[in-house]
């Protein structure tokens, strides 16, 4: 029998290993799978290299687990932003690593490991800084049709930690609107994918029709509380 | 000496607004090319394009009715329109490089006056860099316009010769919208769509500092 529902966060994430890469979805207020990344804080693996869109915010997510000092290096297209203050003070100290990435390319390199792509032609950011290696040698270009390509790599997980809206045993997941994001690539992305739900359906509840990310795709889930919005959304039952 | 007024950042919207045409998917960048979107000519089907994953995004909600999970590149709340729908980002991105967007609205840095853009990053030392999609949005949809005001602060032109500033893209702006004139960029350099009343051919070579033809 399959049941990929795990009974806690902690149950989720046991094992994971020093070293390993670990792929985060969200993007904005959308998508973050929060909880999980507490867990991963109280889990304690260190010398992770960390990839989602952004570098954090605040303190608490992606910023408590940067701040923690066991990130050593972070894959992201945008890690600026008005209160991603730990990064930027890791960063300028020189403590945490970037490997700067355009969007795109970041969700195609995800989708490329998952889909056994061995590297891509892409015409985003050629001719650009970030057609460069860290160590400022020229990534390898081609023209095709007359048209200018950078050779892109993809980006293998150990694991993937994201966050969908319902799932079965069978690892079955439906997303939010626009929480969906980053989740579908890193799920095909990583060796093993953990993703939280706010609802743990039976098996053949979910229409076969509507499953966005099929369970091949997924290790284990676990189910968490809906965090209220400040507005709209799910509130708080009064 | 000619008088003339500078279009607003509203009259700049607007003239962005009256060139997209009915039926188009468009992408509004982050900042004032969001402005675009409260001028679309009435009568027209428009489906806007947001890299996070939806297409046919409406307006923002009203107050108290934000979703969190319903948000646009900027990370502002919006709504759906009826015929709208969520997907993957590599199926958003894969729609924006594989050329099925039709236009794509970004600001902008500086722009060459062959089409190349910078808008990402002033290159200043210590400044973190963060890029987003920038790169995506400049090279992937059929046209690419962007909008901005011709001259920085000090007066300087922001459509120049070669860019100074770090690349976004090689040759991928069509055109550039600003408060002064419109203009489009070509292999052989600057073409004149339309100026603001009053401003005379030679006084926008002035202030450019670069042959405008037309």
């Amino acid at each position: 029998m399959i049941n990929k529902i795990a009974s806690s966060i902690a149950q989720s994430l046991s094992g994971i290993r020093d070293g390993s890469t670990v792929l985060i979805g969200g993007f904005g207020t959308a998508g973050i799978p929060n909880e999980l990344i507490e867990g991963l804080i109280e889990q304690g693996a260190r010398d992770l290299t960390i990839v989602n869109n952004n570098a954090g915010n605040g303190d608490t997510g992606l910023a408590g687990l940067l701040k923690s000092g066991r990130v050593r290096k972070i894959i992201c297209s945008f890690p600026r932003q008005t209160d991603s203050h730990v990064f930027d003070e890791l960063y300028r100290s020189g403590r945490i690593e970037l490997e700067l990435v355009p969007q795109g390319n970041l969700a195609e390199r995800l989708r490329a490991a998952g889909a056994g792509i061995g590297a891509f032609f892409t015409p985003t950011g050629f001719g650009t800084e970030l057609a460069r290696h860290a160590d400022g040698s020229p990534k390898e270009t081609r023209r095709i049709d007359g048209k200018d390509f950078v050779l892109e790599y993809p980006i293998h997980g150990d694991v993937a930690l994201i966050k969908a809206e319902a799932g079965d045993r069978w690892g079955n997941l439906t997303y939010r609107k626009a929480a969906r994001n980053f989740g579908p690539v890193m799920a095909m992305a990583a060796q093993r994918t953990i993703a939280s739900v706010h609802e743990v359906v039976e098996l053949g509840r979910l229409d076969p029709e509507s499953i966005v990310t099929p369970g091949i795709f997924v290790s284990s889930i676990v189910r968490i509380d809906r965090v209220a919005t400040e507005a709209g959304g799910f509130k708080k039952s009064p | 000496m000619s008088h003339y007024t500078k279009r607003s950042k509203q009259e700049l919207a607007r003239r962005v607004a009256q060139d997209i045409f009915d039926g188009a998917y468009v992408n509004l960048g982050i900042g004032q090319p969001t402005l675009v979107a409260n001028y679309l000519p009435e009568g027209i089907e428009v489906v806007l394009h947001s890299e996070n994953g939806i297409l046919g995004m409406g307006p923002a909600p009203a107050a108290g009715e934000e979703d969190y999970d319903l948000i646009n590149a900027g990370k502002q709340p919006v709504t759906m329109l009826s015929g709208g729908a969520f997907f993957h980002h590599a199926d958003s991105f894969a729609m924006m490089r594989g050329g099925h967007i039709d236009i794509s609205v970004l600001g902008a840095f500086q722009v060459s006056e062959r089409g190349d853009l910078a808008n990402w990053s002033t290159g200043e030392a210590g400044a973190i860099p963060a890029v987003g999609g920038a790169m995506d949005l400049a090279v992937g949809a059929r046209q690419t316009w962007v909008m901005m005001d011709l001259l920085t602060k000090q007066g300087e032109s922001k459509v120049v010769k070669a860019c100074t500033y770090p690349l976004t893209g090689i040759g991928c702006v069509k055109r550039i919208y600003t408060d002064l004139a419109t203009l489009a960029c070509t292999a052989e350099g600057l073409e004149l769509i339309d100026k603001v009343d009053g401003l005379s051919h030679a006084e926008l070579e002035q202030l450019i500092g670069l042959p405008v033809r037309g």
